[in-house]
């Protein structure tokens, strides 16, 4: 026991020493005045070349537009569990920080905890549904939108008339992606069908190439992920088939399938919020950005892309963003034959969109 | 003068021992501040960073406490097997197992009253995973299976069963087909004291008792007997294989109740991934503290230092976690391998000193 006593004394005294030659004892507390810290939780790594590094993105257009006023701290690899989000985000806390954003579904109940104890610090949480009326709110987007436009350009480029789509959990959020990618196939192609693998994980490149490439080998031409690497890319530009990405613009990446992909700007919702916290005018809400607000987009078309689905994408993209093209509109029958939505009606709210509990006829979904 | 010569130690003066083990120390900073400066960083800034990031205030200090609970419990538990030199590699699976028990309480009877509904949770855990440490034990005593491989076999069938679990009968309604079992209710989540849930308590009372355990009673001397030699043991009449048993129980109940007390008190629901690798972390820690059970506190705290450092440097410093994790690795790498050096003598062509600088 003496001994480890002595070890600990050490390692100590041989620190402080150090600290004492350098003057400066670490912390990194933001100690200057009129500036904020705002600490970022992430799922993965910043260069997965997908989710994470577009929610970085947002953080890098948040530094870019508050500059000096602002001081940005990010942990990555964040689980999925309430130590985890409580550790890095009470040691942001820690640091200054007087906002949080966690940006994975599963960081919810850990943020909530953060929310009851520290109530002077905000909290945002993207893909949530939790929230308070005083410091803790939620963000998302209408991602259906987007994912509708990109099944256009995949109906209309696939010859098998089988797409295939890489999906994270058979949750809700996903499934909202996988039906309404598969209407917008549906609505240029009547012949086609989807094959859907869950890899049961948010992200995880090994396993998204793995389902890739079962897809591909069941003939399917044009894959498209829910996951967050570009994993299911480079694998369909092996093939030499067709991808459309998601999260960010990965057209660099795998440039012989990357077709599009519905991208999130997160910074759109990010700047004017953090604004309005800054000047005490926050108050929590649920956000649901659109295409119309910029929070939800598609990447530029790249030349593999036919320009009739060029024309088609752009006619129905306008008239998404004039509000005028319900995604999905009913008669609609779930792949076990049930009609989940019924001729002349449409599920237009969040709340009915976000009840999706079913996957279409015409998908195999395989868990 | 050919080549290296290793043999085993007679007998080590106290100051050699001393001057090994701060050498380690000294090294290893040396060696970590060396790879972080060339990766940019100023190791000046970065080592106090990281103490004063476990212990510099009163949410950093309980941070480190945090960590320190559950790594105490299972390293207790650890401890009671290694002292048999029963290699009990499946701390991960007893806390799974430990954990899946108090949820199933929690979960199912969350109408008794706090006080019985922990009882029963720990009670649950403790039962769960040493049942669970009882099976390798079982086949080791009557028909000498090794007991390595497998008690790290039934880490895996514990937490594929619980990702069974959560994402098939136990999956919260309330998830939106996410796979996630419930939430606790508030009856069945451990209270706080000083700030810091009761585990704390908790590891600090088994401390002793495990102390007390090992070297003042009887089963305890027993255990360590088997330990030493079994042929002694068998001279003396001990019924070794009910000393097994006994002692794998205790082992995976401890392990097991760290799973409950990660349960209740820190996610308040079951998850695949709740034992963190303690159940792997507990066997350096318990053997760094030569399997005993006052030094399995300190060294459960110096490692929890390490680990709550390393999270708040990658915060204040923006150090990637990567960064964090290798530096955590040369500390200990160096702490470990003096542990060879205080055991085994080296003579590098004759010389001792020249084996000193190996070190």
């Amino acid at each position: 026991m003496k001994k480890l006593l002595v070890i600990l004394l050490v390692l100590t005294l041989s620190m402080t020493a150090m600290a004492g030659c350098g003057g400066d004892t670490g912390g990194g507390d933001g100690g200057a005045e009129d500036v904020t810290t705002i600490g970022f939780l992430y799922i993965g790594p910043i260069t997965d070349g997908g989710y994470n590094q577009a929610q970085h993105e947002g953080y890098t257009a948040v530094k870019d537009y508050f500059g000096d006023s602002v001081n940005l701290l990010y942990a990555e690899n964040v689980a999925e569990d309430i130590q985890a989000v409580k550790t890095n985000a009470i040691n942001m806390i820690d640091n200054g920080a007087s906002i949080i954003i966690a940006t994975s579904f599963g960081h919810m109940d850990g943020m909530e905890e953060l929310a009851n104890e520290y109530t002077d610090v905000t909290f945002l949480h993207f893909s949530g549904y939790k929230k308070n009326d005083t410091n803790f709110g939620n963000y998302f987007g209408a991602m259906e939108e987007a994912r509708y436009l990109s099944g256009i350009v995949a109906g209309m480029t696939t010859k098998t008339n089988k797409l295939g789509y890489v999906a994270a959990y058979p949750y809700t959020e996903v499934r909202i992606g996988i039906n309404s990618f598969y209407l917008g196939a549906k609505s240029v192609n009547p012949d086609v069908t989807m094959n859907v693998v869950y890899i049961n994980s948010w992200g995880d490149a090994a396993l998204e190439q793995a389902a890739a490439e079962s897809l591909l080998a069941q003939g399917c031409d044009v894959l498209t992920q829910h996951a967050d690497t570009s994993a299911a890319q480079t694998a369909a530009e092996k093939a030499g088939c067709y991808a459309v990405g998601y999260n960010i613009d990965n057209s660099a990446v795998a440039p012989g399938s990357f077709l599009t992909a519905p991208v999130w700007h997160h910074e759109a919702y990010l700047i004017p919020v953090i604004e309005k916290i800054i000047a005490g005018e926050y108050v929590p809400e649920s956000y649901y950005g659109t295409m119309a607000d910029g929070y939800i987009g598609l990447a530029p078309l790249t030349s593999l892309v036919s320009d009739e689905a060029k024309t088609e994408v752009e006619k129905v993209q306008d008239q998404i963003v004039a509000g005028e093209y319900p995604i999905f509109v009913g008669p609609l029958k779930d792949n076990e034959g049930n009609v989940v939505v019924e001729e002349g009606k449409a599920l237009t709210t969040h709340d009915e969109i976000w009840a999706i509990d079913w996957v279409l006829e015409g998908i195999t979904a395989i868990q | 003068m050919n080549g290296i010569h290793i043999s085993k130690r007679e007998d080590l003066p106290k100051k050699r021992e001393t001057v090994i083990r701060i050498l380690a120390v000294i090294l290893s900073i040396v060696c970590a501040g060396l790879v972080i400066w060339i990766l940019g960083y100023n190791p000046i800034r970065v080592f106090p960073s990281m103490i004063s990031g476990a212990l510099g205030t009163e949410i950093r200090l309980q941070q480190t406490i945090l960590k320190a609970i559950p790594l105490i419990v299972t390293s207790l538990g650890i401890l009671v097997a290694f002292k048999m030199k029963f290699w009990n590699i499946g701390g991960e699976g007893q806390i799974i197992m430990g954990a899946l028990a108090a949820s199933y309480v929690a979960l199912n009877m969350d109408g008794l009253p706090k006080g019985i509904l922990l009882s029963l949770m720990a009670l649950a855990a403790m039962i769960a995973g040493g049942l669970w440490a009882f099976i390798p034990a079982f086949f080791k005593a009557k028909m000498g299976v090794n007991e390595t491989i497998f008690t790290l076999m039934l880490n895996y069938i514990a937490i594929k069963y619980v990702t069974y679990l959560q994402y098939g009968p136990w999956k919260s309604p309330e998830s939106q087909g996410f796979p996630k079992v419930a939430t606790f209710s508030d009856n069945a989540v451990l209270p706080k004291l000083f700030g810091i849930h009761i585990g704390w308590l908790i590891a600090l009372l088994l401390v002793v008792i495990v102390y007390i355990f090992i070297n003042h009673t009887k089963k305890g001397f027993e255990i360590s007997v088997v330990g030493e030699s079994r042929e002694t043991a068998r001279y003396a009449g001990m019924n070794i294989a009910t000393i097994i048993l006994i002692a794998m129980f205790i082992s995976g109940g401890l392990c097991g109740l760290t799973g409950m007390i990660q349960a209740s008190a820190v996610e308040k629901t079951l998850s695949a991934n709740l034992s963190g690798g303690y159940g792997f972390t507990a066997i350096i820690t318990a053997w760094l503290a030569r399997l005993n059970a006052i030094a399995v506190l300190f060294v459960c705290i110096a490692f929890a230092i390490l680990l709550q450092g390393g999270a708040y440097i990658q915060i204040s410093m923006q150090i990637p976690a990567a960064v964090a994790d290798m530096m955590q690795g040369i500390i200990l790498f160096f702490v470990l391998g003096s542990e060879f050096f205080l055991q085994y003598k080296v003579n590098l062509a004759g010389s001792f000193r020249k084996a000193k600088e190996v070190a």
